[in-house]
């Protein structure tokens, strides 16, 4: 896989199966609602729970603007995806092209994907700062995966937004 | 109370940050501001979110520059917390509101 920025596009190229596969599964990675823990995570509460009237009002005013917020980067994620439709089956390697206007969403979007399966699987500190495992022999060390990689193009969607080198996860 | 969205432009701003010191805070003391009982914003930590990506959260939401948005997130990843801004409640409220548009784990706490 190579990736770099073309103008006003982010360029994924040389992508094999595996990767666009896992590229795929980003949208359907943010849906909260077959985890509890997910939800609880990508819609935390605003304050302590001694502060009632705080929350309550959070719940009803804010939570929808959330989700609304969420859902809309989601979609324009899940349209620069469908470059990637019709090539399920193929053996040859494929490209993906990112507009620059789009990077909020894919930053957003990623974050909600890598928080959601971090909470659904229950990942350990130990196990998130453990970016050398392999080989991938479970669901959980695939999700792992899933987690770093796109973590990984977080860090290069940041990289080219604001035009500073990184250090690398924490 | 009023829940509300908004931005501010992302400062692009170089640093060399080297140790992890108390990062400051920025006070509203001003007008009618200041008959409120105070409020702070909290980010806390996780694991999962890039320390990249809440350096640049805390710019955009704060308008901080880059030394002082790192400062606050090495504070976060290592002493598990860190005050961002203290003032009134209904500022205090959006930016919460912003930072969980970021997906930090973020609450308002009364001082």
């Amino acid at each position: 896989m190579e990736i770099c920025r073309r103008d006003d596009e982010l360029e994924i190229s040389d992508l094999d199966p595996f990767l666009a596969e896992l590229l795929r599964q980003i949208p359907t990675s943010t849906n909260t609602e077959d985890s509890p823990a997910a939800r609880e995570r990508l819609f935390t509460a605003p304050a302590g729970a001694s502060e009632k009237e705080i929350c309550a009002e959070w719940k009803l005013y804010v939570e929808p603007e959330l989700r609304r917020l969420f859902q809309s980067a989601t979609e324009t994620v899940a349209g620069d995806l469908e470059q990637l439709d019709g090539k399920e089956k193929s053996v040859n390697n494929c490209t993906l092209r990112i507009p620059m206007q789009h990077a909020d969403a894919w930053l957003n979007t990623l974050n909600q994907a890598r928080l959601a399966i971090a909470a659904r699987c229950n990942f350990t500190e130990t196990e998130l700062c453990d970016h050398e495992r392999s080989p991938i022999g479970s669901r959980r060390d695939l999700s792992l995966f899933q987690i770093n990689f796109y973590g990984f193009l977080q860090e290069f969607i940041l990289r080219e937004t604001t035009g500073v080198m990184d250090e690398p996860t924490g | 109370m009023s829940w509300r969205a908004s931005s501010t432009d992302v400062l692009d701003e170089k640093a060399s940050p080297a140790t992890v010191e108390r990062p400051g805070l920025e006070k509203e003391t001003r007008g009618k501001e200041e008959l409120d009982a105070p409020w702070q914003v909290v980010v806390h930590n996780d694991a999962v979110n890039l320390m990249t990506y809440v350096t640049m959260v805390f710019q955009r939401v704060f308008g901080y520059p880059r030394e002082k948005a790192e400062r606050h997130m090495l504070e976060v990843h290592h002493k598990g917390r860190s005050i961002l801004w203290s003032g009134a409640r209904e500022r205090a409220e959006l930016y919460v509101q912003q930072l969980h548009g970021h997906l930090l784990l973020a609450t308002l706490e009364k001082i």
